[in-house]
């Protein structure tokens, strides 16, 4: 089966941003994303969705390469200084190419 | 005087399952649904009363609780910075939380009085729902300085638009426009679950506050004596505009304990906004983990004793 490479970009963050993140992904060129809820633990301490200030979520974009790197660097210099955020990119295989 | 009310017992019982990092937790969308009663009870209750009253009446009460909203942090602002030492933006956004106000302990307080056959002005949530803003606006004018750069527009949506701020203007239009006889096939889950939904929030609450000591053992005694101590200040602040009004003791009471609360909803999401570089964990530690604890075991009955001596005082 014939799979084409596209980059994973996953976004985990607090939820009090999920209005503006999604704002920001769409202008910087994202067709598409998938929010779910999260908790875990980190350098800003326990984020343990006990409490709506203190709720995760994570952000999981799939994109083309060039996609990837401006959502990247447009997160890192607004958001890394002062929000719990953290952003990793996986390789991944779609199989309808269009639609990412 | 009656024994702890079985609401506060709930309380203590979150604290000290909390504490004891017992599993129990309420899952989120269970605390959405109590909160969503909550602030609708406390809405529809006050949009009955205000039905009977003509707003033009009320106009001083309402412009002389702004003016206490913005007047609280100017008055938080100094002791935080100076005392405390704390950053600007973590003073700004602490004086913020201190200056608006906290739904919950208004309806702890609330409940207090109707345990006890005490009248106060059922209008007073219209009041609540003025005190959310002004704070906020002084809190990051107190960061920024009046040429700021900050996005008023979506500031405003977010706060606004926010949940409680929707679910009291909302459950205070319902109320109006509906009167006491249309609102009777509700009442039962709005006014006669009142009580049971409140003693299931403050479970969860109980557990919340719990799980800030950790950072309260971080942020050191500081914080500890201004959560304290400032709501004291504010009660009284809140206590003298009351009387000054000629609200009744329930209502002095009421007003006192809506001065002396810190918020842990609206103005947490409007500083992580606005002022993302303030520390949140400074001031939900204070709010949730000391001031809303201290306001529902001990402060409440205090700021009743208040309100009578003034009253008596005063004539």
């Amino acid at each position: 089966m014939h799979a084409d490479p596209r980059k994973l970009v996953t976004i985990v963050t607090e939820a009090a941003l999920e209005r503006r993140l999604v704002n920001d992904l769409k202008r910087l060129g994202a067709h598409g994303y998938t929010i779910s809820d999260a908790r875990g633990e980190g350098s800003r301490g326990v984020r343990n969705a006990g409490w709506d200030a203190t709720g995760n979520i994570r952000v999981e974009v799939i994109c083309d390469e060039a996609t990837a790197e401006r959502i990247a660097a447009h997160l890192k210099a607004v958001y890394y200084a002062n929000y719990a955020m953290i952003l990793y990119l996986s390789d991944v295989g779609v199989l309808r190419p269009q639609k990412f | 005087m009656l024994p702890i009310d079985p609401i506060v017992l709930f309380f203590m019982l979150g604290l000290a399952a909390g504490l004891a990092r017992s599993d129990l937790r309420l899952p989120g969308a269970v605390y959405e649904f109590l909160s969503v009663i909550l602030l609708l009870a406390i809405g529809l209750k006050g949009g009955v009363e205000l039905a009977q009253q003509s707003l033009v009446a009320l106009l001083p009460q309402m412009i002389a609780v702004v003016l206490m909203g913005l007047a609280l942090p100017l008055a938080a602002y100094p002791v935080l910075r100076v005392i405390g030492r704390l950053a600007r933006a973590d003073a700004a956004s602490i004086a913020a939380h201190y200056g608006s106000v906290s739904v919950g302990t208004y309806a702890v307080a609330v409940a207090w009085l109707v345990s006890r056959e005490v009248a106060f002005e059922e209008y007073l949530p219209l009041l609540l729902v003025l005190l959310e803003m002004p704070a906020i606006v002084v809190g990051i004018m107190l960061a920024r300085g009046v040429s700021a750069d900050t996005d008023w527009k979506s500031l405003a949506r977010e706060v606004f638009l926010g949940k409680s701020i929707v679910l009291l203007v909302g459950g205070l239009l319902i109320g109006w426009a509906a009167g006491p006889v249309a609102l009777e096939p509700v009442s039962g889950l709005f006014f006669g679950l009142f009580h049971g939904v409140l003693a299931l929030f403050l479970l969860e609450m109980g557990l919340v506050a719990a799980g800030q000591v950790t950072s309260l053992r971080r942020h050191g005694l500081f914080l500890v004596a201004f959560g304290v101590g400032f709501p004291l200040f504010g009660a009284l602040v809140g206590a003298v505009l009351g009387w000054l009004l000629g609200l009744s003791p329930g209502g002095t009471m009421l007003l006192a304990t809506l001065a002396a609360s810190a918020s842990y909803i609206a103005v947490p999401a409007a500083m992580r906004m606005a002022l993302p570089e303030a520390n949140p964990a400074l001031s939900l530690t204070a709010s949730l983990g000391v001031t809303f604890p201290f306001n529902i075991l001990v402060g409440i009955p205090l700021y009743h004793q208040l309100a009578g001596l003034l009253h008596r005082l005063g004539g």
